[in-house]
């Protein structure tokens, strides 16, 4: 504190017309603790935030690794020309879009669902357990997931498989099927994070007025009736946070979990454009042309959020921006 | 609500809830006590029987021939080596970025807390943050998968809005000591958020242990190899050997059931094992993001 006093002495002495210039000075020293520990922070989301950002330019390049960012010569829209009039466009919008369908319809109401029926259960202990166990699947991670799923799935002795034989007659080849493609994803996704997802709603729930209950209890509402009326009006900011952070992942929905589930066989109705962009950029090595794929699906995903966030807002909530 | 009379229905009601929950604990906790059954079971056993929980013969065979070379060991020690390392990465620049946040008073903080906002909506892309990487010479080494994720910006968020809770006076009372910001953090703020420290410390764990993708695409040298990147190779790629990044397409016979659920077993045991002691914390600390919404 000492030593800043002292600066501040030699910032000059504030008069009636004291400059802005000369009060940021002194604003700067008095917090010059407070920016040093802004500092790594700051470099972190300038280096591998905003320079990436700036690297989308490389979709209106022809970017030569030899010659670097600035050497590559401008090729204007052309690399989103050549994705337009691929035939792989469509199929990947279609693709993207149906997963992130699915997730909104079966995925995003599951642990709203199970956060409600978890909130009826008046044994403390048994809610307790039946939490613990159902956090778990969270803390697995996507490869062990896709891993135990073949092994479970596999036509070549899966459990799930042998289940299947023995109530139909035959087997069905979950793994590269594209009509199992979609409702595979979708479970291991409700699997891994249902019982994860249940914590922000369940603490939504607890924050609920008990005497409103009682007062509707009075009035003669049954538990659904509660439901109705009290509990989901309640959580329904929260459901709507949630919705609009979940639209921000739209697009890039499951990246990981398609590229671990993808095969050849079932490639027409897994890729998206996060597999396709990691295809062509990093294995092929065609940066500009995936960068122009990339930028495409994030302002997409800009448009989806910002629709959302509107829309919430016109129907008269609170919305994140 | 508990003193009143309940209604058939309703008992009706519980019962099929308390049955219900019950069915979805088993669902999402049985294929993994399948997985950890096989592992110690032999592979005729696995493939005679559709359904067990308890093997008839217990063999730690596939342990024996999992650890027999270097290979899945040296994977353990990076993950180990990149969970560790990766976690403090984040806790330093999470949480003194977090603090500097959380004093409403330092100038350009607004500005800093949109462009943080933003970039939760838009990003450069795969292929921009990798050349970013690529030109920082952090290419196959460990800095690759620690730095570029040095931050998630939701938990930095909810861990500057943690930070608003702790009481001004509090704060200024220090100050007045002869404290400067730092030692504030070191002395003042640090000690009263273990609780936090300790829900974030396992989310970035977690998300290290588990991350295969960064590893993926940043260390080529098979060597330098976490267990996730290993174990997809293994289970997913059908690569056959443990010989790791060997693709040997005559040699397509996958490795023996029992031998990739011990691996899976390896792979989930060290961070499973941390759950219990951090789940009083962690249910608090999400709570702390939650309630602001």
């Amino acid at each position: 504190m000492k030593t800043s006093e002292a600066e501040q002495h030699i910032v000059p002495v504030p008069t009636a017309v004291t400059s802005k210039r000369s009060t940021l000075i002194a604003k700067v020293v008095r917090d010059k603790y407070l920016l040093l520990l802004l500092l790594p922070g700051l470099a972190y989301f300038l280096l591998f935030k905003y320079v990436p950002m700036w690297g989308v330019l490389l979709a209106f390049k022809n970017y030569q690794p030899y010659v670097g960012f600035l050497g590559s010569e401008w090729v204007g829209l052309a690399n989103f020309k050549q994705f337009f009039q691929d035939p792989v466009f469509f199929q990947l919008i279609r693709n993207t879009l149906l997963l992130g369908l699915y997730d909104m319809v079966f995925f995003f109401p599951a642990p709203i669902i199970l956060a409600i029926l978890l909130n009826e259960v008046r044994k403390s202990f048994y809610k307790r357990f039946i939490q613990s166990l159902i956090y778990i699947p969270h803390f697995i991670s996507m490869v062990i997931v896709a891993s135990i799923s073949y092994l479970l799935l596999t036509t070549e002795g899966g459990v799930i498989n042998e289940w299947v034989l023995k109530l139909f007659g035959h087997k069905i080849d979950f793994l590269t099927s594209e009509n199992w493609f979609r409702p595979m994803i979708i479970t291991q996704s409700i699997w891994k994070e249902m019982g994860w997802g249940t914590i922000i709603f369940l603490a939504a729930l607890a924050g609920v007025d008990q005497e409103q209950y009682e007062a509707a209890i009075v009035d003669g509402a049954n538990r659904f009736r509660q439901l109705w009326h009290i509990t989901l009006p309640a959580i329904q900011g929260t459901i709507i946070v949630v919705l609009i952070l979940r639209m921000g992942h739209f697009m890039d929905r499951g990246f990981e979990q398609v590229l671990l589930m993808i095969n050849p066989l079932n490639r027409p109705v897994a890729e998206v454009f996060d597999t396709y962009v990691y295809t062509a950029g990093i294995i092929q090595g065609a940066f500009s042309y995936s960068a122009a794929v990339g930028l495409f699906k994030a302002i997409i995903s800009v448009i989806l959020v910002f629709t959302t966030n509107y829309l919430a807002k016109k129907a008269g909530h609170s919305g994140i921006f | 609500m508990n003193t009143r009379h309940m209604s058939v229905g309703e008992k009706c009601f519980d019962i099929a809830n308390y049955l219900f929950l019950a069915i979805v604990a088993l669902v999402m906790i049985l294929p993994v006590m399948y997985i950890v059954a096989g592992s110690f079971a032999s592979d005729l056993e696995i493939g005679s029987r559709s359904f067990f929980l308890i093997p008839k013969d217990i063999t730690f065979d596939a342990y024996k021939f999992v650890f027999k070379d270097n290979t899945l060991p040296r994977s353990l020690v990076v993950s180990v080596f990149i969970t560790v390392g990766g976690t403090l990465v984040n806790l330093f620049f999470t949480f003194t970025m977090a603090y500097a946040l959380s004093r409403k008073q330092m100038i350009g903080r607004n500005i800093v807390l949109n462009m943080i906002i933003f970039t939760m909506v838009f990003s450069g892309g795969i292929i921009p943050t990798y050349l970013v990487v690529k030109s920082l010479g952090l290419l196959n080494t460990y800095w690759a998968v620690m730095l570029p994720v040095a931050i998630n910006a939701f938990n930095l968020i909810v861990v500057k809005s943690f930070f608003q809770e702790i009481p001004n006076e509090l704060i200024e009372s220090a100050r007045i000591d002869g404290c400067n910001d730092i030692g504030v953090l070191w002395r003042i703020v640090l000690p009263l958020s273990k609780p936090v420290i300790a829900t974030f410390a396992l989310f970035y764990a977690v998300a290290h242990w588990n991350d295969f993708f960064n590893a993926l695409i940043y260390l080529s040298d098979a060597k330098k190899w976490p267990m996730q990147v290993l174990l997809r190779q293994i289970v997913l790629m059908a690569t056959g050997a443990l010989e790791m990044g060997t693709y040997d397409p005559t040699y397509v016979k996958p490795p023996d059931q029992s031998i990739k659920m011990a691996i899976i077993v390896v792979g989930t045991l060290p961070i499973l094992m941390v759950y219990p002691f951090i789940q009083k914390y962690f249910a608090k600390g999400v709570l702390i993001g939650a309630v602001k919404g």
